[in-house]
């Protein structure tokens, strides 16, 4: 795709050229499309196939206008300003094509609006009205076409709603240079598939559910979970609880009607108290205890590297808190597991240690609890699915839902979130730190580790080094990123927490460490092969790789839309909370949270990496390998994909 | 297929066009394709002279000829015969083009049905190679090289388009690319590239050969020169022909022994289908254009069948990016059938005609913007071959009418009041439309 897609954006932007919009001025840099023209100018053009983060592609003509010399219409999505001319971004007969499109659309599209998840937050349903469909002349189906592909833990793909935008192409290829969804067929036997068109647990999809939150429809949704919550709920004999992740309290508002950006943390605890939840714990906890396991992880990698010269220690040490990661390593880079630091995800060490330190403090038999988390992200469900997610005796997390799903609970509960009334979260480990919080962003969990392994080894306050404990230098939207953090001549005593692992920090004295960040598998891509090549990232000691672009803050589970503005808001918003922490004496270091140091004190007593932790926090990866196989699959070859041949 | 008059390329002597451009400056070359007005054969009509002075502009180091030779559309085999017959005279203008641009190689696109040509062809560039004509130093030029290579097609129609042509090339799936950027500025493998026809590329050699002068002076003013035409159908004597640009229609199917013709299909599927009261026509861009096929359909003929066959044909083809055309068609081809029961609305034959016009303006490459064009024609020219009432229905038919039970409706019901049954007809399943 990437050939057509070469529009003259790539064109140097230096030049201003004035055009006009529908008789209003526009001066716009050369190169710049008329699309982006006009939408920079308040000038509304409907589109389809377009989407900000990816390629023009021209595909769903809708974005069709006139332009002064030309012919027939043009794609305004692809038609670079190159001179000044005279654009009409309307016209008699545009807007019959543009309400004949969406009349074929609705030709093949069969859905029903009132059950689809994307009610109320489609693009088609929109278009359908902006573009004055009041009629089917080109029917309407009600009757099925292809079957529902059920067979992922994160992923419901439904193509008799898909309407060949090709944006979940894009995504995956361009965001992700995945690729798992491809055009196959041509003319009226086109459709969007998948390799041999089958089911998504049988190729080598991630979950990161990136193609979910661009997609315009219902076509591709997160599996729905809420149905079974709402089950365990109403079961006396169930004790719910909750852990919500920070990211979707900073977005779930967007749900509500609210601008992105404006956090829900407190009133969340509330509306999930009064869908029934026993109790609700904040992730942050688990990341604060993530970030105490993988960085013990890595000073003891860098000792063993450092100090005993043991050549077989795998350094970076790569994050693993990213599911969709993590199964991107086991499919392409099975050679390179080892470089993932064994610490579990805060959402499976959450789980783990309540179904057994909280069941044990609590009289409850972990059979009886069931244990939901709130996160940003699809690709939790497959990772609380994993058979190896159940050290607790149980499965560790019975149900990952996503923001978009517990917030469709809140409405079927009859709340308005944003009214609700501010409350804490629950105890025991109801103290969490500002570090945790910023796990959403890029750069988050970088920063969390930097801030405790900084304290850990200098014996210092990191706002001694760093401006209100802010590592500037890792933060930001940059896809690639690399930094560097020197450690003083002069070092501070080993913390008791991890004696047994180092003796003392002399190894480190003035030693500096490299850092590397990365989102966007895309861009996760380009590290390894930076590293393969001996290049810059090769030197790193820990790179963190979030598999969505931004972060978790835009994860496959969050409101749709996700733009850019949307994505930097949302981290504003986290990097603000994170700031209150500190302002409201919250702590804002891992390590100082007081959950953590009673965790270590009273259930995993050997302390971080112990043998308990090991059991209990830690986990071993799966070699998967690119091409499913009929033993990976479970040799079982679902087709689930449109075939309108049938 | 029998060549039926007089062609210039068989009294052109091989080399003779290429020695002599060789002899001039490149950008001489460029000015005398221009002054010819030789305009390009395979059917968008755009003067080639100015198609390589682009090229020859545009900055890229790795600029390629791309001759094509996927002669998609239904009714034209010219190409076929002059590759067959004059295959140095395609080979020579596109040296001439590489020349004249700075191109240093070139790619012959060979529609997959050619295939049995490929070891002729490939002989005859050996022979070139042999002779001095192609690879390094052409002609004992120090700083001039070229060589072409010949890759097939795999059958598809919106290959023969030239940016699809080109990503088909770079190994993706054919579909037609967004412009601006132009091949001649972002083509193959992103250098400046140029797509012609084979019929172009022989026509070069020729007026290098007898002279811009020559060419120019047949024709027309908007269509110099000449043109070869594939004639097919209800005639007496199909083939290949040459005409000058301008000749009427009835000259033509005089020549063809076609006179009596209910309908000439002008331009293949993608053209025109004129009726009788218009065969005075002019065959010349300025009139009605053609890139060559003319197919002929006699007094028996039914119209609705003619349209259904290109329809089906158009609908199979869509690469199918953009949604008016990879719909519109099967909705064109679903109204046909309908048409043909007599069980089409006049509101539903309004809004497909409506839909016509949007295919025109609203597609990205020429397939869509012309693919509802024969329709258009019979509704406007043959409204009387569209029945309007239901046909009676043979075995067959009752049959299948008894498989889809929702097919049938009384005409009363079938009136706009009840647009819903009609839709039902038309638009409900992906299924029906099965080719
Ligand atoms: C759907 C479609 C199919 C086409 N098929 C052919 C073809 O088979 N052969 C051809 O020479 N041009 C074909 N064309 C035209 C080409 O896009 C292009 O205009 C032509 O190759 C340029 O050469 P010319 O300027 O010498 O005519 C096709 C165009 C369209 C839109
Ligand atoms: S995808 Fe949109 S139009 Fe289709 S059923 Fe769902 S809400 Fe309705
Ligand atoms: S699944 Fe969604 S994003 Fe993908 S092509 Fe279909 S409608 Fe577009
Ligand atoms: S008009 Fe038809 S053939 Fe041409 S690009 Fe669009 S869908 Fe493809």
């Amino acid at each position: 795709m990437s050939g057509k897609t070469k529009t003259a954006t790539k064109t140097a932007k230096t030049e201003m050229i004035t055009i006009t919009i529908d008789g209003k001025e526009i001066t716009v840099p050369r190169g710049t499309t008329i699309l982006e023209a006009a939408r920079q100018n308040n000038v509304h053009i409907p589109t389809l196939c377009h989407h900000e983060d990816l390629t023009p592609f021209g595909g769903c003509r809708l974005c069709i206008v006139e332009v002064e010399g030309q012919r027939v219409p043009v794609s305004s999505c692809t038609f670079p300003v190159t001179a000044p001319v005279n654009v009409e971004s309307t016209s008699d007969r545009i807007r019959r094509s543009r309400r004949h499109t969406v009349e074929l659309l609705l030709s093949e599209h069969c859905g029903d609006c009132y059950s689809c998840l994307r009610n109320g937050n489609c693009e088609l349903q929109t278009l359908a009205q902006e573009c004055g469909v009041r009629d089917y002349p080109f029917g309407h189906p009600t009757e099925k076409t292809c079957s529902l592909d059920l067979s992922g833990t994160s992923l419901v793909r439904d193509m008799d709603k898909c309407i060949q935008c090709g944006r979940c192409i894009r995504t995956c290829e361009e965001l992700q240079g995945i690729g798992r969804f491809k055009f196959s067929g041509r003319g009226y036997n086109k459709t969007v598939s998948t390799y041999l068109d089958r089911g998504l647990a049988e190729v080598a999809c991630i979950n990161c559910g990136q193609c979910i939150t661009r997609c315009p429809t219902g076509a591709l949704t997160e599996r729905d979970d809420t149905p079974e919550i709402w089950a365990a709920i109403e079961d006396p004999e169930k004790h719910v609880v909750i852990q919500t992740a920070p990211s979707p309290r900073v977005a779930i508002g967007e749900e509500f009607g609210l601008e992105a950006g404006n956090a829900m943390t407190w009133q969340l605890n509330t509306a999930l108290r009064r869908c029934g939840f026993d109790k609700v714990f904040d992730t942050n906890f688990s990341a604060d205890l993530t970030i105490i396991e993988e960085g013990t992880e890595l000073i003891t990698r860098l000792y063993k590297a450092l100090v005993e010269k043991d050549a077989t220690v795998a350094l970076p040490q790569f994050t693993s808190c990213c599911p969709g990661w993590v199964k991107f390593m086991e499919h392409e880079h099975p050679d390179m597991l080892p470089h993932l630091s064994t610490a579990k995800s805060p959402q499976q060490m959450f789980g783990s240690v309540i179904k057994t330190w909280y069941a044990d403090l609590n009289g409850i038999k972990p059979e009886n609890i069931v244990s939901v988390s709130l996160m940003p992200c699809t690709a939790k469900k497959f990772e609380c699915s994993r058979p190896e997610m159940t050290d607790s005796g149980h499965k560790d997390v019975d149900y990952s839902v996503t923001t978009r799903e517990i917030a469709r609970m809140i409405k079927q509960a009859g709340m308005n979130l944003p009214e609700l009334a501010p409350s804490e979260f629950d105890d025991p480990f109801g103290t969490a730190t500002g570090s945790g919080i910023i796990f959403g962003a890029t750069g988050g969990v970088m920063e969390a580790a930097l801030r405790s392994v900084i304290e850990f080894v200098t014996g210092l306050k990191v706002e001694d080094l760093y401006e209100h404990a802010d590592i500037i230098p890792v933060r930001g939207f940059e896809g690639c990123r690399y930094a560097e953090i020197k450690i003083p001549e002069t070092v501070g005593p080993v913390p008791e927490l991890i004696q047994h692992l180092v003796p003392n920090w002399d190894w480190l004295k003035g030693q500096t460490v490299k850092v590397g960040i990365a989102h966007g598998i895309d861009n996760a891509r380009k590290i390894i092969k930076d590293i393969a090549a001996g290049g810059k990232f090769s030197e790193c000691h820990f790179i963190e790789i979030m598999a969505c672009p931004g972060g978790c803050l835009s994860g496959g589970g969050m409101p749709i839309p996700t733009t850019q503005e949307i994505r930097e808001a949302r981290a504003k918003a986290i990097y603000e909370e994170d700031k209150q922490y500190g302002e409201t004496g919250r702590a804002r270091k891992s390590h100082e949270n007081p959950a953590i140091a009673k965790i270590y004190k009273e259930f995993l007593t050997e302390g971080p990496c112990g043998h308990k932790s090991h059991d209990l926090l830690h986990v071993e990866y799966t070699q998967r390998g690119k091409f499913m196989t009929d033993a990976t699959t479970g040799g079982e070859d679902v087709k689930n994909g449109k075939d309108k041949t049938k | 297929m029998t060549i039926r008059n007089t062609i210039t390329f068989a009294s052109i002597p091989t080399d003779k066009g290429l020695k002599a451009a060789l002899e001039k400056e490149p950008k001489s070359v460029i000015n005398d394709v221009i002054e010819s007005g030789l305009r390009g054969c395979g059917g968008a009509g755009f003067p080639t002279g100015i198609k390589w002075k682009f090229a020859a502009k545009a900055e890229g180091a790795q600029k390629t000829v791309i001759c094509n030779a996927d002669e998609g559309e239904p009714g034209t085999f010219k190409d076929r015969v002059i590759l067959a017959e004059w295959p140095d005279l395609v080979f020579e203008g596109m040296t001439i083009a590489a020349y004249a641009i700075g191109a240093s190689s070139g790619i012959v696109y060979l529609r997959a049905e050619y295939a049995y040509m490929r070891k002729m062809l490939e002989e005859c560039l050996e022979k070139r190679r042999q002779a001095g004509m192609l690879g390094a130093k052409i002609a004992g030029k120090e700083d001039f090289s070229f060589d072409i290579h010949i890759h097939m097609g795999s059958g598809a129609y919106v290959c023969g388009e030239e940016s699809a042509l080109i990503e088909s090339l770079e190994g993706k799936r054919g579909e037609p690319r967004n412009r601006p950027p132009f091949p001649v500025e972002i083509g193959y493998e992103n250098a400046p590239t140029i797509v012609n026809n084979v019929e172009s590329l022989a026509w070069v050699s020729a007026i290098f050969a007898n002279g811009s002068k020559w060419f120019k002076g047949a024709g027309t003013k908007e269509s110099p020169g000449y043109k070869l035409m594939s004639i097919s159908g209800d005639v007496k004597l199909p083939g290949v022909y040459e005409f000058p640009f301008g000749t009427t229609l009835s000259t033509i199917l005089e020549a063809a022994g076609g006179e009596d013709a209910k309908a000439v299909a002008v331009g293949g599927a993608s053209g025109t289908l004129v009726p009788p009261n218009n065969f005075a026509c002019k065959i010349c861009f300025e009139d009605v254009p053609t890139g060559g096929s003319i197919i002929v359909f006699g007094k028996n003929r039914n119209l609705l069948d003619v349209a259904e066959n290109f329809q089906e044909f158009f609908a199979d083809e869509s690469c199918g990016q953009c949604t008016i055309c990879r719909l519109g068609n099967v909705k064109l081809l679903e109204g046909i059938r309908l048409m043909k029961q007599g069980q089409c609305t006049d509101q539903h034959l309004e809004d497909l005609c409506s839909l016509g016009a949007s295919m025109q303006i609203a597609s990205k490459c020429g397939l869509g913007q012309t693919s509802p064009n024969v329709f258009l024609s019979v509704v406007k020219h043959f409204r009387d071959e569209i029945p309007r009432h239901p046909v009676a229905e043979n075995d067959d038919q009752k049959t299948e009418k008894a498989k889809s039970s929702n097919l049938f409706q009384s005409v009363v019901q079938l009136f706009r009041t009840d647009a819903d049954t009609a839709k039902n007809n038309s638009g409900t399943n992906k299924k029906g439309v099965s080719a």
